[in-house]
């Protein structure tokens, strides 16, 4: 099925700043040139809502913007939507075409019932309306890897709509507090994946790969009520955690499996909503948040340079950190919408409205999907905050890396250390290994029970902090051996002599008479001298508090 | 053997008076005999041959797969035939060999069937003539008919005969051609808004278009979907039934066929006439209409009341916006359907290599007709997005009309429409092709299409020659799937009528057996 065709030009590629407004732009982020106007947009959008723009022309004018999404999540199912296909990423180019996948002609569409599982299973923790009856339409135009030359969508009556997403923002001057925001879900709906194009300009042909041809897609329209990149890349993530709980969809925007176009305008507030422009194609978090600060700023600097903003579909050069238009979304587009004459209504019913004697095979029911649904992100850290009294952002951190939550929960299970202590090891200490060197959690050389254990011979006071520190950091490098052999080979642990330690402070006392002279004459400072000196003297395995006990009661007597 | 019905020659089969290679080298020799028909675009020799192999090997040892077995069929050529080239006359197909088989293909083969060839038809089933497809029209065999040449020559005087050639109807009218000269005992067709009956009034066959849903689509190359129905082209009433039967239910590849169990298709002779109501819809009688079709009409009309059914006349009042309607929901779909056309999976593709789009559009330029092309071309204005509600939505408001209308009727007690096929009987190829395409298929589907709006099951059944000596036939409506009752109705009226059998001796003298039959010809109705 592989076929070679002419090859397309490459979007955005031979772009030319031209046909938006009039007068000169002299010194605008254009693609070839700086991306100061990026960086400045990302600053003064990235924190807040409005956005004072930096080079006012009349006076200070305030710009509001105004940012809707729409996400492509790809459902995790074993064949595609409308096609018996397996469904597999890493399968040799058009390995799994069926002829209904490759368009030939006499083929009909047959609808996955795991697929529309998938959606009402996103509807439902979306708080959606499920509709009961949703129809399939076709949106055509002509692409290589778009054999039928329509794809098969819900345009007039998806199947789920009027949900919310809420999800949560840093703000503050520390950006240390959270808040909760929401954006409405305007509605879900079913539709075929594209097949995917690939370019080859050296011999000036393009590839297609059908494998992803007809996979199935979650489209999730959100309502234009996020104001800058970060919102929206916090709802993209928080509507990631969800599919990823409900199984939906493994929604990785780096393989692709979640693709994010927004919506962009800015206005005046109290005026009437801008011309909004079509970012397409953000595959990733960080460039989500960029693409849309960027293109906010472009469009603050073209009103207030008295150009005008065209609505057009842009697309992110990442490397050059700009929107640019795409060229072949030029002009204008019609997609001919038209009903899908081969796919009769889809019913759904719920307990009330199933049809007596029907086989569970052939229908939905909508009440059955929602029992099953899993414990959702924001309720699993609500326990969290509850359980563990953690803060609210720790228990956003703890969810933001796969497998870490597990792996806390591991920890808090064997350990009798306090969950404070154990999420503060976990998000600074754990977290921060992984980090640096690059790791999943589940590439951890440390596991769960050997922190666990470590947490338990600090909470025992059988080791200082900073020797904790110490056993977490040759655990980490030299795997199979417990703290408690680590702590006896380095002999790291605390002294429980308690006689050993009173003659240290005195010979430490007797040795500094200058020290103690200053601490009688009421230098608080001094006592933490000698504090040190005794430490050294015990290769830090003393605890401070401890010493300092000793200490005083030595020198009041 | 040639002559006789499906199920004739199935107990003939069954009997062992012929072998289905026997049966199936009198067909291909015919087929080849009938070849200046043009009803075939692929004969396929082969494949029939080793069918009719293994079907003699069956009967031998006595697992016959049942009536179908060994029997030669035909397929209209939008039907998918795994190894077999499928055209749909049309540049844009030639060459294509689809990996698969249709549903209604694959149940005729699982029967035993053999398949001798697939028929020809207007470019991708667009056109009421059979005359708009590459590989040239199909010549209606009525008019090698000894019926038809005696008439032309009492009335005519030196005219070369051979240029005056009938055309059979269409879109299927290879299919009907091939069941009228005897080289299959049955055909596919396709009926989407008329397709498959009007052929077969034009051609003295029966032709049925099944419910809407009953009969399964996958692997029929589209024409409209929510009107297309595969149709099927018979000698006989009975015969219809049995292929139908065969046809019949659900497949899990036709997401619009239903989920019912269909019971098997036996069409019991209709005995006790007093319960039948018979509608004859006004409407139905337009200026257009021929006098000696009109005549026919009432005729059957006055058969079924004195034989003691009631016979009323009812209004479909929407009848005369289908062809406008259908105009609109036609081109809009064909646009669609033909939008995956694109030369770059398979089919015709052009040598440009400019652009992607370039490509496309000469590839689109070369493999499509006029016909295609303008109905993609109103297709798409009437889906742009200025268009869409001023047509398309309301030409599906209109479409739903119509089907009410046929509901009003049915709910008030009527079993069954009775209705002319088509204006008159077939013309000549030189007076058809006076007007185009698009005129010609308004004209000839005014009786067929509003059945297909609505999804019902309706059956052509021929009923007497014109005085020209060429077949009329007449059209049955009945409710939806209740395809039994309206094949019970037209079986009736078949036996009653007894229509002639088309006498082709002049042009296969040498097949005698073609006329073993010819005792039925001549007789008229009473």
């Amino acid at each position: 099925m592989a076929t070679t065709i002419l090859r397309w030009c490459c979007p955005g590629r031979r772009w030319v700043f031209a046909g938006i407004g009039g007068g000169s732009r002299h010194g605008r982020g254009v693609p070839t040139g700086s991306t100061s106007s990026g960086k400045r947009g990302q600053r003064s959008v990235a924190q807040q809502p409005l956005i004072t723009a930096q080079k006012p022309r009349k006076g200070e004018r305030e710009w509001a913007a105004v940012v809707g999404l729409e996400i492509h999540a790809q459902i995790a199912s074993n064949s595609k939507l409308f096609s018996g296909s397996q469904v597999d990423f890493a399968a040799p180019p058009n390995s799994l075409v069926s002829f209904f996948d490759a368009s030939l002609p006499g083929t009909l569409p047959v609808l996955n019932r795991r697929c529309v599982e998938a959606a009402v299973m996103a509807g439902l923790a979306l708080d959606c309306h499920i509709n009961r009856r949703s129809l399939f339409d076709r949106k055509h135009y002509f692409y290589a890897d778009l054999p039928a030359g329509y794809q098969i969508t819900q345009q007039r009556l998806p199947i789920a709509v009027n949900g919310s997403l809420a999800y949560s923002v840093c703000v503050g001057k520390r950006r240390s507090q959270m808040v909760t925001r929401t954006a409405g879900v305007k509605q879900i709906q079913l539709e075929q994946d594209s097949g995917k194009s690939l370019h080859d300009s050296l011999q000036s042909q393009t590839l297609i790969d059908l494998n992803r041809a007809g996979v199935g897609l979650l489209e999730v329209v959100l309502e234009p009520d996020m104001s800058c990149g970060e919102e929206a890349a916090a709802a993209v993530r928080e509507l990631q955690l969800i599919l990823q709980a409900l199984g939906t969809s493994q929604a990785n925007m780096a393989e692709g499996q979640l693709r994010v176009d927004a919506n962009i305008s800015v206005h005046n507030p109290g005026e009437p909503l801008g011309i909004r422009t079509e970012v397409k194609n953000l595959n990733s978090a960080r460039f989500l948040a960029k693409a849309i600060d960027y293109e906010i700023q472009r469009q603050i600097n073209e009103l207030e340079n008295g150009g005008k903003i065209l609505n057009e579909t842009r697309s992110f050069d990442y490397k050059l950190g700009c929107t640019v238009p795409m060229r072949d979304k030029e002009g204008k587009q019609d997609y001919r919408f038209m009903p899908e004459p081969n796919l009769p209504p889809l019913l759904l019913y719920d307990s009330e409205s199933l049809p007596t004697g029907t086989d569970p095979q052939q229908v939905i029911n909508i009440d059955r999907l929602r029992e099953q649904l899993p414990e959702l992100p924001r309720v699993t850290r609500e326990k969290l905050v509850q359980q563990y009294g953690m803060l609210p952002e720790h228990s956003f951190a703890l969810m933001n890396e796969v497998g870490l939550l597990e792996f806390f929960q591991n920890v808090i299970k064997e350990t009798r250390a306090e969950p404070k202590k154990v999420t503060s090891w976990v998000l600074n200490t754990f977290l921060g290994f992984l980090k640096q060197e690059n790791l999943a959690v589940s590439e951890s050389p440390v596991t769960p029970s050997a922190l666990a254990e470590l947490l338990d011979l600090l909470d025992r006071k059988a080791i200082s902090s900073s020797a904790a520190k110490q056993v977490f950091r040759e655990l980490w490098r030299s795997k199979g051996k417990t703290p408690a052999q680590m702590v006896a080979e380095k002999k790291l642990e605390l002294m429980q002599d308690t006689e050993a330690l009173e003659q240290l402070c005195r010979s430490t006392l007797e040795a500094h008479p200058q020290v103690v002279t200053d601490v009688k004459k009421g230098n608080p400072r001094a006592i933490n001298k000698l504090i040190g000196l005794v430490r050294r003297a015990t290769l830090s395995r003393a605890d401070p508090t401890v010493i300092k006990e000793v200490l005083e009661r030595q020198l009041s007597s | 053997m040639l002559g006789r019905t499906l199920r004739e020659v199935s107990a003939a089969l069954k009997q062992g008076q012929v072998t289905p290679t026997e049966l199936c080298q009198r067909c291909l020799s015919l087929i080849k005999k009938t070849k200046f028909l043009n009803a075939y675009i692929t004969v396929s020799e082969e494949v029939a041959l080793k069918q009719a192999e293994e079907s003699e090997k069956r009967y031998k040892k006595g697992h016959s797969l049942g009536d179908l077995d060994g029997i030669p069929v035909a397929v209209k050529d939008n039907f998918s035939t795994a190894g077999i080239e499928t055209t749909c006359a049309s540049n844009m197909l030639k060459g294509y060999v689809p990996p698969y088989n249709a549903t209604v293909v694959q149940k005729l083969l699982d029967q035993g069937a053999l398949l001798m060839g697939k028929t020809n038809l207007d470019e991708f089933a667009m056109g009421s003539g059979s005359t708009d497809g590459i590989f040239g029209p199909v010549k209606n065999p009525w008019s090698y008919s000894k019926q038809y040449r005696e008439k032309r020559k009492q009335k005519s005087h030196g005219e070369n005969e051979d240029s005056n050639w009938l055309i059979t109807g269409g879109s299927s009218g290879g299919s009907a051609a091939a069941v009228s000269a005897f080289t299959c005992f049955a055909a596919l067709g396709s009926d989407t808004g008329g397709s498959t009956r009007n052929p077969a009034a034009h051609c003295g066959v029966v032709g049925l278009k099944p419910s809407y849903g009953l009969v399964s689509r996958h692997g029929l190359i589209p024409l409209v979907n929510s009107m297309d129905v595969p149709g099927i082209l018979t000698r006989c009433v009975d015969d219809a039934a049995i292929v139908l039967g065969i046809l019949a239910g659900h497949d899990p590849k036709d997401s619009t066929t239903i989920q019912d169990p269909v019971k098997p298709f036996t069409v019991p002779s209709l005995t006790d006439m007093s319960k039948l109501c018979i509608g004859i819809p006004k409407e139905y009688l337009t200026p257009e209409l021929s006098s000696e079709v009109q005549s026919l009409w009432s005729k059957a009309a006055n058969l079924f009341e004195s034989e003691g059914a009631k016979v009323i006349e009812v209004s479909l009042p929407h009848t005369s916006y289908s062809i406008v309607c259908y105009h609109v929901l036609c081109t809009s779909e064909v646009a669609s359907n033909m939008a995956r056309f694109d030369g770059l999976e398979y089919g015709h593709r052009c040598d440009i290599d400019v652009s992607t789009e370039a490509m496309y559009a000469a590839t689109r330029r070369e493999g499509f007709n006029d016909v295609v092309r303008g109905r993609i071309l109103s297709g798409n204005f009437f889906l742009l997005k200025e268009n869409y509600e001023n047509y398309f939505v309301k030409a599906q408001k209109v479409r739903r009309l119509i089907a009410r209308d046929f509901v009003n009727v049915f709910n008030s007690g009527v079993d069954v429409l009775l209705t002319p096929t088509t204006l008159s009987e077939a013309v000549p190829h030189t007076e058809f092709i006076r007007e185009d395409n698009r005129t010609r298929s308004a004209q000839d589907d005014l009786f067929t299409q509003a059945v297909n709006m609505a999804g019902l099951p309706a059956v052509s059944v021929p009923m007497a020659l014109s005085s020209q000596g060429l077949p009329i036939g007449l059209q049955f409506i009945g409710r939806a799937f209740c395809d039994q009752q309206l094949l019970t109705v037209a079986k009736w009226f078949e036996k009653q009528v007894q229509f002639p059998v088309i006498q082709l001796q002049e042009l296969m003298d040498d097949c005698s057996s073609v006329f073993e039959n010819e005792k039925l010809a001549s007789v008229f109705l009473k």
